[in-house]
């Protein structure tokens, strides 16, 4: 699939604060941080989840638990893929039941990701409340999915794909729009 | 990790690629995790069938494959010879192909006769997986071995590794063998004359025939299983001999580096090739190959189902 770049959407500092805005909206409605757990999705999630754990270390002073899922296996086009997917890692090494799960992606598009991710993280327990949390939402969901927590509102069309850049990945902070060629 | 995996079939180690066996062992490294949840079962082959076609006795690898294909969400069905119309007089590939009828996706088979699966895998369209033929090769077995050593040593590349025993009908040395030459490390066979197959040094490995010239130097030391239901031909002359040289006991191992790693395919002949103290002792690593087995075949039947009709 060729692209081309057509604009910025965020730089690393529109980034940094979207992430600093959802780290205090989390805060806001988990007031019992002791419950709290935060579960990033492969890859990016991973990295997201990880840089909001620590803007809430640095705001109340508090280790988050941090997981990380894997939703390959729990694809619903596992065999269909064009690409034969990779399975990376899963680890979540505490136990997620009663907790107040955040989980973490970076471009919310048809919902299906959550979905298989939500089925997922039910094999591990049962938390009292999923929250999710995503960097870009792009709209054109396929399911009845909605975030809590949202970076920014990005309206798109089919002809569009959305690229986050991350440091940690990518060697720098960045969500752009390209079109489809 | 840019490899994909093609292959219908896995019958061996011997024509794999070293990038082949290592996109293996990452997959099988995602896969050991699921067995420590609480609900210990993916959906990713759901609405598979698999099929475990045991025409020798099995313990280990028929559960191994069976729990892996059940945590996968596939479904599975066991037969096993002594029950199956197998000793009505039915050929194997008449077997095999009602197997098929019945919308088999995936066949594991064992069977005495090396080659078998190599010959049932041309006459199917479903895959085959060899789960051990005759002293061929037991190519799950030499990937669970590979993986437990890259997860207790970090690498395989540069180890210096003994495979000690009955290498001539050792189906596990040979895919051992293929296996550890082919991601870098150095391998020593080690037993008596008779019981190495002339064909070990074009394999690209070692021979020795006296236990105590390599102990002092290897990292890893394989100890295969005295076969005792294929030794009819005196290739030795009483077991009680052969453990007296070769069997591995806490004496035999006060020369050997501190962090040596001790591994048994199982099931052990205590006494006769490794003595209690030794496999129950701290450098064995006999029970962590039994849970990496599961993760190995895990990943196997997951990349063995994912390719599509038509590739080979």
């Amino acid at each position: 699939m060729e692209t081309k770049f057509k604009s910025k959407i965020m730089d690393s500092q529109d980034l940094h604060r979207a992430l600093t805005r959802i780290s205090h909206e989390i805060l806001e409605r988990n007031k019992d941080l002791k419950k709290l757990a935060i579960i990033g999705i492969q890859r990016r999630g991973v990295h997201l989840a990880n840089r909001i754990r620590d803007i809430i270390k640095s705001i109340e002073k508090v280790e988050i638990p941090l997981g990380v899922l894997d939703i390959t296996l729990h694809r619903d086009d596992l065999f269909i893929m064009i690409k034969q997917p990779i399975v990376q890692k899963t680890d979540i090494s505490f136990d997620i039941s009663g907790r107040d799960i955040i989980l973490v992606d970076d471009v919310l598009f048809s919902g299906r990701t959550v979905r298989a991710a939500l089925d997922e993280l039910v094999d591990f327990g049962r938390p009292a409340t999923i929250q999710l949390g995503v960097l870009i939402d792009r709209g054109h969901r396929e399911l009845p999915i909605r975030p809590d927590y949202i970076g920014k509102n990005v309206p798109t069309s089919l002809s569009e794909v959305i690229k986050v850049k991350l440091k940690e990945l990518d060697n720098e902070d960045e969500v752009i729009l390209e079109d489809i060629i | 990790m840019n490899t994909t995996w093609t292959k219908k079939n896995l019958l061996g180690l011997e024509e794999l690629s070293a990038e082949e066996i290592n996109l293996l062992l990452d997959t099988a490294d995602s896969f050991k995790e699921i067995s420590t949840r609480a609900i210990k079962k993916v959906p990713a082959l759901r609405g598979k069938t698999i099929v475990n076609l045991f025409f020798e006795p099995s313990t280990r690898t028929r559960t191994s494959f069976e729990l892996a294909a059940k945590r996968l969400s596939a479904d599975t069905v066991n037969i096993s010879v002594t029950t199956s119309s197998v000793v009505k007089g039915e050929s194997l590939v008449d077997t095999a192909r009602n197997l098929e009828s019945l919308k088999a996706d995936i066949i594991i088979m064992r069977h005495g006769i090396s080659g078998a699966p190599y010959f049932l895998a041309r006459m199917i369209e479903a895959s085959v997986i060899n789960a051990g033929d005759g002293s061929h090769e037991h190519p799950t077995q030499g990937l669970l071995d590979l993986y437990t050593i890259k997860e207790r040593k970090g690498k395989i590349k540069g180890l210096k590794v003994a495979i000690v025993g009955d290498i001539l009908h050792s189906r596990v040395a040979r895919s051992n063998i293929w296996g550890l030459t082919k991601l870098g490390a150095d391998v020593t066979v080690v037993g008596p004359p008779t019981l190495i197959p002339v064909e070990a040094k074009r394999m690209g490995v070692k021979v020795c025939h006296r236990l105590e010239d390599v102990i002092a130097d290897i990292d890893v030391m394989n100890i295969l299983r005295i076969q005792r239901e294929r030794q009819q031909g005196g290739l030795f002359p009483s077991i009680r001999e052969y453990s007296e040289l070769y069997c591995v006991t806490p004496e035999k191992l006060e020369k050997a580096k501190k962090d040596i790693m001790i591994m048994h395919p199982g099931p052990i002949n205590r006494g006769v090739e490794i003595s209690s103290a030794v496999a129950d002792g701290p450098y064995s690593v006999i029970l962590d190959q039994v849970t990496n087995g599961l993760a190995v075949r895990m990943a196997v039947l997951f990349l063995i189902a994912g390719t599509k009709p038509g590739e080979n």
